[in-house]
């Protein structure tokens, strides 16, 4: 029953074929059975009660969109009474006394909770090699990373220990984990979903998404994460949709871009199957052209300033006085300042405040972060531009295949080049789609699809079409390539 | 772009970081690093152009006057680490 | 101080704006209530919280702008100040740094010699309280208490253009009465509703460089603000005539000791690293809204001081007594309105009505006479009916609650004026006959005696008679 999608298991539960409570008891123990993945931070000690309740509800003919249905949550989503790390000593302890509002729709709509998923620290990182718990471990090769922040959800979904999990991408990290666990994983138009109630790092950039085997799994779960939150001020006033009922439409005659500058200098392996991916679309009766992001080679150093600064401000909150880490036998202020921060972040943490409060400091403002404020708007100029020819942008997710572990963290810029590819759509807002499409080294490489804003309907759509004629999603870390 | 020593004190200290010595050096080649990185967008000419704050350059949504919280006191000061008499304690601050 | 010294002084003032709940969460702002029980998860900086505005501090502010005769910002937008301290939770406050909701305007003010000054105000902006502090009861440890965090804040920022410490308090008070009259602020000082940090700083005379300026933070009352400005005056006169320089520094203003002292953690420059608040949108506001807010703003006090004494022929002197408190002008009027005599109206509630509410530490809303009920009184006077002493008398009675209708009560105890020639005159007849020696005394000269007569008459009748009636009468008697 663990390799049924989620849409396959909601058809399953409802016509009886099995319980809730016997679905969750699987991934618990399929959990337990991956423990080596570290991909848990916490695993929920409730979620077969609420599988229980669920089972009564389904029997009573209940009509929730997830009843029964055991997700994942990121460890950054507070959850009321359980404990929400961020993948940080700075809040092992913190029990959260609020719901996210994505955790709480998600538990609305039915959804059983099997615990947090492990994470870069503060979601600062593209390996999942930061976190407090230790590094996360790929499903299809354990000496291999999962991608980031995200990591624990990617690697869940992959090992077949949850239906589906949410994620958070600030930078890539959802869609960069997805492909590197070769599942699908979707960041949708910022303000879409609600930032209440998910740990911040960079206000104008986060935004939370699904993550699952198929686009019809993320269509699904985005259906019921997607609204305006007035408790959200950035939240879209626009109203979420189901994207359940675009998936089916046919995509003949749909004008997809390749953008020249991010196929230059592409690996061929990885060029091969954004080729292949391409013949498959135009065989569905798509349409090819080429569109320029002239200033895309700008989005990383953009993003090293933006993200940096805005996380040095919201993580002045950990202090040691409220909540969260505190050291010992504080001699004063500062030191119970410095101490609880230095012992509570990781380097990479330390490292990301410290180029944020230097961007932010009299007389570096202007030449750091109003500049690339600046270059932010020439971005997301270039791709209103380039959506005026096509309506939806192909390219690969990442460079290269899931790297092994600790190959590239000492290497920190090649470890920032790894986001090369999703960062624009975080920079300019827009949302964006990692697909399985192909395996390079024995390991899943993915697509992306990036659409214009609030297109999430066109993007699962696009997706959903080339699964129905591929299968690289239904792949298992296992299968012989 | 010059990552001197004083620069990552200075840095440090506006983030309440504590620094130890061996530590510099490490630090101050990451920030480099990334400083590095970001000189390339000065090859780029921006004058005029308009920077981003919200991607959806919205306008903000106000909430009506009315008091929607009660106290909730005994639950937020359970994940304290220090209180006392209601209060939250930290080491005497001297104005 | 001596003529050779000349004093800069601006003025930050922080009122706390009358909204009942906070500006970013829906947090109570009441005064008064127990330590950290009106401190939300929004107010304690908790992981994955946001702030949202509170549509209430917009009309507020913008009224305070168009009082004052500022720009108001139609695109005006949040920011955020880092700095850590314990009353801080989220490590910045919210504030409004490039583009605030008030710049410019100006304020006059009267100093004691009577003449009249222009303080230019900089700017006035939106922005969020921080917590408070409590170093006293936590043996060696200090204590914080989140619930003033999130209360909303205008800070009124004026340009150095006060010359002394009794320039400053005026600007502070005629700020003060502002924003009291508005309902932008409760206006409450020692509820803490309005906070002034002074900017001081001296030069010789003559000397257009400024001199290096300290700040004294957190006044809460116009005495303290006084004393503390005089002795910042005087410290910085000493120490320059002693061969010292002043260090820009902040300093807090010690009322016990009459001293301003150094602000040990804030001895260095801080750089607060502002950039816009990504969590928070740009407001912008347009024509009709600031229209809306013009038409419910009340006639300002300058503006009534002057229609008082143009159109009510009002005195000076009572004319800003009334002007300058609204809820005493809304009694002095509604009074009128019954009473038809402004001058009398004025006497009555400047004197009688508010030296009662004084004694009995009552605010004009709460008295227990109302102001159509004085306006009676009044009424009865011009009309002849009780005279001026019954009057007070009659006053008293309502005040004290011994009855609740003016008419009633005259005509209950029989307080009408007698003003009957044909009942007076049989009295006034029975005194003449009484007196002969005064009488004597009146015909040959003392002229004074008549007072005497009426006196008389105004006794015998248990001061009911119409003294002018009374008056009249007996000169005509006695010729």
């Amino acid at each position: 029953m663990l390799e049924r999608t989620l849409a396959e298991q909601r058809q399953d539960l409802r016509a009886g074929e099995y319980s809730s409570v016997e679905l969750t008891e699987n991934y618990l123990t399929q959990i337990d059975a991956c423990q080596q993945l570290n991909a848990f931070i916490t695993v929920s000690d409730a979620a077969l009660e609420h599988a229980r309740a669920a089972d009564t509800q389904i029997a009573a003919g209940a009509d929730k969109t997830l009843l029964g249905i055991p997700i994942a949550h990121k460890d950054i989503f507070c959850q009321q009474s359980v404990r929400t790390t961020a993948g940080s000593r700075m809040l092992d302890n913190f029990i959260s006394p609020y719901d996210a509002t994505v955790v709480a729709r998600l538990d609305a709509a039915g959804a059983i909770s099997l615990g947090k998923t492990n994470m870069d620290e503060f979601a600062m990182g593209s390996s999942n090699e930061s976190s407090y718990y230790g590094p996360v471990r790929n499903p299809w090769n354990t000496d291999r990373v999962p991608g980031g922040s995200s990591g624990g959800s990617a690697a869940a979904v992959a090992a077949r220990l949850c239906s589906a999990a949410t994620g958070t991408d600030t930078g890539g990290s959802i869609r960069q984990p997805a492909a590197f666990c070769g599942i699908t994983g979707i960041k949708p138009t910022y303000g879409r979903v609600s930032r209440w109630g998910i740990i911040a790092y960079a206000s104008s950039l986060d935004q939370a998404g699904p993550m699952a085997r198929t686009a019809e799994d993320c269509a699904i779960l985005l259906s019921e994460m997607a609204a305006h939150d007035p408790r959200d001020s950035t939240s879209a006033t626009r109203p979420g949709d189901d994207y359940t009922t675009g998936l089916e439409k046919p995509i003949a005659g749909l004008k997809i871009g390749i953008c020249t500058e991010h196929m230059h200098g592409l690996d061929d392996a990885v060029r091969k199957i954004v080729d292949d991916s391409l013949a498959e679309l135009t065989a569905q009766g798509c349409e090819v052209r080429e569109i320029s992001l002239p200033n895309t080679h700008l989005a990383i150093p953009a993003y090293y300033i933006i993200a940096p600064a805005e996380c040095s401000a919201n993580l002045s909150r950990y202090d040691g006085v409220r909540f969260g880490y505190r050291c010992e036998d504080p001699t004063d202020l500062d030191d119970l300042y410095q101490r609880s921060r230095s012992e509570g972040f990781g380097d990479e943490v330390k490292s990301r405040i410290m180029v944020g409060a230097f961007a932010l400091s009299a007389g570096y403002y202007d030449a750091y972060y109003r500049k690339a404020q600046q270059i932010r708007r020439l971005i997301k100029n270039d791709y209103i531009a380039a959506f005026d020819d096509v309506d939806v942008i192909l390219g690969p997710t990442t460079p290269g295949p899931a790297f092994k572990l600790g190959e590239v963290s000492q290497d920190k810029t090649a470890m920032y080049l790894q986001d090369i590819y999703t960062i624009s759509a975080n920079l300019a807002g827009l949302p964006a789609i990692s697909v399985p499409a192909g395996f390079v080294d024995d390991m899943p490489i993915g697509v992306q699809f990036t659409g214009e804003y609030f297109a999430e309907t066109r993007l699962l759509n696009v997706a959903h079409q080339f699964q129905q004629a591929t299968s690289w999603h239904q792949r298992r870390p296992g299968d012989a390539a | 772009m010059e990552v001197t020593e004083k620069v990552v004190r200075d840095v440090a200290a506006l983030a309440q970081l504590r620094v130890k010595a061996g530590e510099t050096a490490g630090l101050a080649a990451g920030m480099k690093n990334i400083l590095d990185l970001a000189e390339q967008m000065q090859s780029v000419e921006t004058d005029g152009v308009e920077p981003v704050s919200n991607p959806l350059d919205a306008t903000q949504i106000m909430r009506t006057d009315e008091v929607t919280e009660s106290d909730q006191r005994e639950r937020f000061q359970a994940i304290a680490p220090e209180t006392e008499g209601a209060h939250y304690l930290v080491p005497r601050v001297i104005e | 101080m001596s003529s050779q010294w000349e004093v800069v002084i601006g003025l930050e003032i922080h009122a706390q704006l009358s909204t009942r709940s906070k500006i970013f969460s829906g947090a109570s702002t009441s005064f008064g209530a127990e330590p950290n029980s009106q401190a939300c998860a929004i107010d304690l900086g908790l992981p994955g919280v946001l702030p949202v505005v509170n549509e209430a501090v917009y009309p507020k502010a913008i009224a305070f702008g168009l009082a004052v005769g500022a720009d108001i910002g139609r695109r005006s937008a949040f920011d955020r100040k880092n700095y850590f301290y314990p009353d801080l939770p989220k490590g910045y406050q919210i504030t409004q740094m490039d583009e605030p909701i008030v710049l410019g305007g100006s304020v006059d003010i009267t100093c004691k010699d009577g003449s009249s000054k222009t303080v230019r105000i900089t700017r006035a902006h939106l922005e969020e309280d921080a917590g408070k502090s409590v170093h006293e009861d936590f043996h060696g440890c200090t204590g914080i208490d989140l619930n003033r965090a999130g209360t909303p804040l205008l800070e009124i920022v004026s340009e150095p253009d006060m010359a002394s410490a009794e320039e400053a308090v005026a600007y502070a008070r005629t700020i003060h009465q502002l924003i009291s009259y508005l309902s932008v602020s409760d206006g409450n000082l020692s509820q803490g509703n309005m906070r002034c940090d002074a900017n001081v700083s001296i030069r010789r005379t003559g000397d257009d460089k400024l001199g290096t300026r300290t700040e004294i933070k957190n006044v809460n009352s116009f005495r303290f603000l006084e004393q503390a400005i005089n002795y910042e005056i005087e410290r910085q006169i000493e120490v320059i005539e002693n061969g010292g320089s002043i260090t820009q520094e902040t300093r807090l203003y010690d009322p016990d000791r009459d001293e301003t002292r150094s602000m040990r953690s804030k001895e260095t420059a801080m750089d607060y690293r502002y950039f816009p608040e990504p969590d928070l949108l740009p407001v912008v506001i347009d024509e009709a809204y600031i229209d809306a807010v013009s038409d419910a703003m009340p006639e300002l006090p300058a503006e009534k001081k002057a229609r008082y004494i143009e159109e009510l022929k009002l005195p000076e002197a009572d004319a800003v007594i009334l002007a300058g408190d609204l809820d005493l002008a809304t009694y002095f009027e509604t009074c009128l309105t019954t009473s038809g005599d402004a001058v009398q109206s004025a006497n009555w509630v400047k004197g009688e009505l508010l030296a009662n509410l004084k004694r009995a530490d009552l605010a004009p809303a709460e008295s227990p006479l109302s102001p159509k009920q004085l306006g009676t009184i009044i009424a009865r006077i011009k009309d002849g009916t009780i005279s001026g002493k019954i009057a007070k008398a009659v006053f008293t009675a309502l005040w004290e609650g011994e009855t609740d209708s003016v008419d009633a009560y005259i005509s209950d105890q029989g307080l009408e004026q007698v003003s009957e020639t044909s009942e007076l005159e049989p009295i006034i007849d029975q005194i003449i006959a009484d007196n002969p020696k005064q009488v004597a005394q009146f015909k040959s000269g003392k002229t004074k005696l008549l007072g005497f007569f009426v006196g008389q008459v105004m006794k015998q009748t248990g001061g009911k008679a119409n003294p002018k009636q009374v008056n009249d009468l007996v000169v005509a008697k006695l010729g």
